[in-house]
Parts: structure tokens; C-alpha cells; sequence
């Protein structure tokens, strides 16, 4: 771990949730939700289909208001009525599917929602030249490859899309960055692309919210660990409380990962 | 400025081919070029001056309509009642001017007014509801065809508004809405002037500001926009409103110019407008699409129906015609829509 993240880890966390829950109607979604953000430090959010992980980032993203439990931001309860309301304080979403329309063009993407303007009153334009010079800079600065940001996003590879947005996030003055399941939908090298730019955000001082399903891409990357299991906690740990395998085990849900490892392995010999 | 070379390298590679495929208006340009050519070998009278200000008056007034449609469209929804409310805004101009004898820019004034809040109430339905468009508008379509007819009735026992040309302040209006301006020689509509000035806004709105990415966004995929914190709403209740002042301009210039108004002017035309933006590049599943497009497309709508006359065949023709482009049109829009985002290398 680099120095940076360890320093930050001593203050006080970015973010932190206590007990957070979440209703809707007579269907409980989250319950009881506990952990914290601190910057320079990857969070992982890990469950499977269903555990409540969507909830979750709905909640931190200002989508969803909480129905119980408390939102810190720099040790202060905050509420979020709206998705603006969090990006001005400085939680970023890079959802599944990405928040970009893949017909735009990158440099329209990248600033869609704020889009910097140039002249006054009812001149007041759309300053394209500086969008697309700043596009292409922060992409450059992040490493990716683009060859046109005057192409569709719709033209841009999974991984290259995941890689455009996480840029935007950084760019926009993000200090937490929410990430969901930016690996699942990637082939190895992909996802290994898209890790590399987690850690990358992480050096800079960010806090990061990576949310995954896959226990061999968070273990690597991340520094603290909050299992889901149908909307509640199955713990919360840090990195060295907890081995990869213990988390796909938990994960799968122990006892039902062994049975279906038997079950799996007697088919071929019957 | 710090632009790595290697990635301008990699630009040259896109080439020019492509580039002009992935622009939307392509197609209408093309098309438009080709009837023109057409027809003008075929008619004398079509490529005269007079032919020319003959099929751009027509192209004008719907024009107007394309282009603001063009926009609402881009911004993924439509609007059925467009047509018949330029009839409404029509009527509307004429019942105050000629029943409540006000002085003519009063009854424009009223007629916007009105104009705006039917666009704004769709605008807020369909955001409100979440329901398509296209049934919301078809419902306001129906309720205002009726009060077309219904208060007309009411107000003048007939089916028309007429006497349009003596109330007061009619020249000012004449000369703003309806005059006629030279050029070598031959008088054209300044409808002619109004349908450029609309593309020419609707152009720089749609590519040169922040509201003009929005409507891209919206059409493109409504949540992610959001997400992202685009107003969603507003951006589309305030193009339901756009059309709607469209409507209301075309209304104006046919109450004005025809000086009597007909209690169904403009209904029928509302799939008309659609026709055009579509030939002009917008999707119809929204997010793609261009204003210079729409206003190619009522172009070729302007010369085909008026070259068909020229060449004296018969005008049921017409109808053929215009859905032939719209196939061509959509199936071509489709195609250039796969190949620019499909191929990357």
C-alpha cells in the first residue's frame, strides 16, 4: 500500500454509513448497513445477485433516500434528495451501465451535466473546444488510449467506456468515487485494465466504492470488505482480517458452495 | 495545445468517408439533391424563379414545424398534436381579433400564450406520467380537433373565422408575418426568411449549448442523463413548448396571410412534420438527429409535391412518393446509424 493511503487512513473517514436501512413498501432492500470510506482506500462491496448491493449505491448516490440509519460525509449526517445534491458534494457514480449515451461523442459525454460555457446572456454557449482539449487531456492523463473523443461512445470497448467515466469522475473534483460492477461485464485483460484505474484513482487520494460480485477482483485492489446477503451485513472487515478464499466463501454462502462443489464433482463418474 | 501525437495518427485512419456518413443530414441532402435535379430537367416552370418561390413557400411553413419537431424528436418523443395546433393558434388569432375586436397583436399574443401552455401541459404529462408521447399527444390531438370545431361554432356559427384583414394593426402584422420580399426580380414569402432563421436557432442551440447536449442526452437514454444530473423534465417539457411555439408562429402566418381561417387547418399535418425530420436523420428512438436535416427533408416534401404539378401528372402520386423516401430515408438512416458506431477500426 502506498504511504498516501496510509496517512489518510488514520483521519477521519470521507464517508461513513451507520446502520443505514432501506425500505420499499413491505419489502425490506438494505438493513442494518455499517462501514466506512476513507480516502486513499478502496471500500469493496461484495454479494451476490440480489444482496442488496444496487440499494446500497442508490443510497450513497442521492438516488434513494435511506429510510433508516445515518450518511456521514466528513463526519457530518448528510441527506441527498437528489443524484446533483451528492456530485456537489463529491460522491461520484460510475454506474453498470456507465451513464453515457452511446451515440454522443466522448467529449459530449464527458462533460454531459456540466458543460463548461463560454460568453454571456443568450450567447452563453457551449464551450466545445475547451471540452474537447480537456477530454483528451484527462484521458491522456489516465493512460487511455482514445483515438477520436470526436467518436461515439457507442464505438468504445466495455472497458474503454468503464475507463472514459471513471476520467469524468476524476475530473469533476470527485472524492468518492462509487463504482458498480465496473469488471463484470470484461474479459480478464479488460478488467485488469479497469482495476489498474481503480488503483490509480486510489493513489490520488480518492476514496473508492468498488462493488463486485467477483471476490478475485476485489481482494487484490481493496482495503476494507463489506459482504451483502439479501439486504443485510455479513461483516465488515479489513484487509487483513479476511483471506480471498474465506470471502468467496462467505459470499457463496459457506455450507451451499461445499454442496454444490459435491454435487458438481460426483456428476461426471455417475 | 498538449495533444499526443499518436492519437492524431490514429484520427486520419477514421477518414473523411465516414465522417460525413455519421452526420445526419447526409441522407436528406443527398435525396433533396436528387429531386431537385430531377424535377428541374423535367419542368421548365420548377426551376424558374417563380417555380423556385412556389415549392421554398411550401417548404417554408412546414419547415418551421420539421425543425422544431426535429428537435423534440432528438429529444426522444413526438408530438401528435402539432398539426392541429396551428390550426388552434389560427383560430385563436382570429376569433380575438374579429369576435372581441382586439387589435391583431393582442390576438397573437393570446394565441402564443395559449400555444405555450398546451405545449407545457404535454410536456408535463408526459414527464409526469411517464407515459409514450405519442399517446399523451394523440389524446391532446383529439380533445383540440374537437375544440377546433366546437368553439369556432360557438363563436362564429360557422366553420370558418373570416375578416381577419380588418382589424386593427393588420398591416404591421402583414408586413412582420405574411409580406413578400424581392430578389432578381421574383417576389418570395418572408415565411421563407422565418424557416431559415428557426433552422439556423434550432442549429446553434442544438450543437453549440449546454441545453442542446441535454436534448441529445434525454433522447439518448432518459436515466443515464439523469444520473448524471442533466434535467431531464425540464429539457422536455420545455421542447414540447418549442414545438409549440412553432406552432403557434405557422399559426399566426396562416391567420394572417389567408386572412380566413378554417375550423381543421393543420390537422393531418402533424405526421407530415414527423415525415420530414425523419427524412432529415432523426431517429426515431430519439438521441440522433439534425434541425438542417428536418428542414432538407420539408424541402424535398416542398419540391416533390409541387414538382408532381408542374409535371402534370396526377397528384394522387404524391402520396406514393413521400412514403418511398420515408422507407429509403429510414432504411438508410439505420444502416449509416450501425456503420459509424459498429466498425471502429
Amino acid at each position: 500500500m502506498s504511504t498516501a493511503a496510509n496517512t489518510a487512513a488514520t483521519g477521519a473517514p470521507l464517508l461513513e454509513l451507520r446502520d443505514i436501512g432501506k425500505d420499499f413498501g413491505s419489502v425490506i432492500a438494505l438493513d442494518g448497513i455499517s462501514t466506512t470510506v476513507r480516502a486513499g482506500q478502496v471500500t469493496c462491496v461484495l454479494g451476490d445477485n440480489g444482496a442488496g448491493k444496487s440499494t446500497l449505491i442508490k443510497v450513497l448516490s442521492g438516488v434513494h433516500r435511506p429510510t433508516r440509519g445515518e450518511l456521514l460525509l466528513d463526519g457530518a449526517p448528510v441527506r441527498f434528495s437528489a443524484p446533483r445534491e451528492a456530485l456537489d458534494a463529491g460522491i461520484a457514480t460510475v454506474y453498470q451501465d456507465l451513464a453515457m449515451i452511446p451515440l454522443m461523442a466522448i467529449w459530449r459525454n464527458f462533460f454531459l451535466g456540466s458543460e463548461p460555457t463560454t460568453g454571456w446572456g443568450p450567447f452563453r454557449r457551449f464551450d466545445s473546444a475547451t471540452a474537447k482539449d480537456v477530454t483528451r487531456r484527462e484521458l491522456a492523463a489516465m493512460g487511455i488510449d482514445v483515438r477520436d473523443v470526436d467518436q461515439p461512445v457507442g464505438t468504445l470497448s466495455g472497458g474503454e467506456r468503464q475507463s472514459v467515466a471513471i476520467a469524468r469522475a476524476v475530473h469533476f473534483g470527485a472524492r468518492v468515487l462509487i463504482l458498480d460492477e465496473p469488471t463484470s461485464a470484461l474479459g480478464v485483460k479488460q478488467a485488469g485494465v479497469v482495476l489498474r484505474y481503480i488503483a490509480q484513482a486510489r493513489d490520488q487520494g480518492l476514496g473508492v466504492v468498488f462493488i463486485t460480485h467477483n471476490p478475485h477482483h476485489a481482494h487484490p485492489v481493496g482495503d476494507r470488505f463489506l459482504l451483502l446477503n439479501r439486504g443485510r451485513s455479513l461483516g465488515d472487515f479489513a484487509k487483513g482480517e479476511v483471506s480471498r478464499e474465506e470471502l468467496t466463501t462467505m459470499m457463496a454462502g459457506g455450507d451451499e458452495l461445499t454442496q454444490l462443489a459435491e454435487e458438481l464433482g460426483r456428476e461426471p463418474r455417475s | 495545445m498538449g495533444r499526443p501525437a499518436r492519437a492524431d495518427e490514429r484520427v486520419a485512419a477514421v477518414g473523411l468517408w465516414r465522417r460525413l456518413l455519421v452526420k445526419p443530414e447526409l441522407g436528406s441532402l443527398i435525396g433533396a439533391v436528387v429531386i431537385l435535379a430531377f424535377f428541374s430537367a423535367q419542368s421548365q416552370v420548377f426551376r424558374s424563379l417563380s417555380g423556385i418561390a412556389n415549392w421554398l413557400d411550401v417548404a417554408s411553413t412546414l419547415g418551421i414545424m420539421a425543425v422544431a419537431v426535429a428537435l423534440l424528436m432528438i429529444g426522444g418523443h413526438f408530438d401528435l398534436s402539432a398539426g392541429v395546433l396551428t390550426g388552434t393558434t389560427a383560430l385563436t388569432v382570429g376569433i380575438v381579433a374579429v369576435r372581441f375586436g382586439q387589435n391583431i397583436w393582442v390576438a397573437i399574443a393570446v394565441a402564443g400564450v395559449l400555444a405555450l401552455a398546451i405545449g407545457a401541459l404535454n410536456g408535463w404529462l408526459v414527464t409526469r406520467t411517464g407515459l409514450p408521447s405519442f399517446i399523451i399527444t394523440l389524446a391532446t390531438f383529439l380533445m383540440l380537433q374537437g375544440l377546433n370545431l366546437g368553439l369556432t361554432k360557438l363563436f362564429t356559427g360557422t366553420v370558418q373565422v373570416r375578416g381577419i384583414a380588418e382589424a386593427p394593426g393588420y398591416h404591421s402584422a402583414e408586413l412582420v408575418l405574411a409580406s413578400t420580399f424581392s430578389v432578381f426580380g421574383q417576389q418570395f414569402r418572408i415565411a421563407v426568411v422565418w424557416w431559415l432563421l428557426a433552422t439556423a436557432v434550432a442549429t446553434y442551440v442544438l450543437l453549440r449549448t449546454r441545453f442542446g447536449n441535454w436534448v441529445f442526452a434525454t433522447g439518448g437514454d432518459e436515466v443515464a442523463s439523469r444520473n448524471v444530473g442533466v434535467p431531464a423534465a425540464r429539457t422536455t417539457i420545455t421542447l414540447f413548448m418549442t414545438t409549440a411555439a412553432a406552432a403557434w408562429l405557422v399559426g399566426s402566418i396562416t391567420a394572417v396571410r389567408l386572412t380566413s381561417v378554417q375550423a381543421n387547418t393543420g390537422t393531418g399535418q402533424e405526421l407530415i412534420y414527423i415525415v420530414a425530420a425523419v427524412i432529415g436523420g432523426c431517429l426515431l428512438t430519439g438521441g440522433f438527429g439534425s434541425a438542417i436535416g428536418a428542414a432538407l427533408g420539408a424541402l424535398v416534401f416542398g419540391m416533390t409535391q409541387q414538382g408532381i404539378v408542374y409535371l402534370r401528372w396526377d397528384a394522387d402520386w404524391f402520396y406514393f412518393f413521400l412514403g418511398a423516401m420515408l422507407l429509403l430515408a429510414v432504411l438508410s438512416n439505420r444502416a449509416v446509424r450501425r456503420y459509424a458506431e459498429a466498425a471502429r477500426r
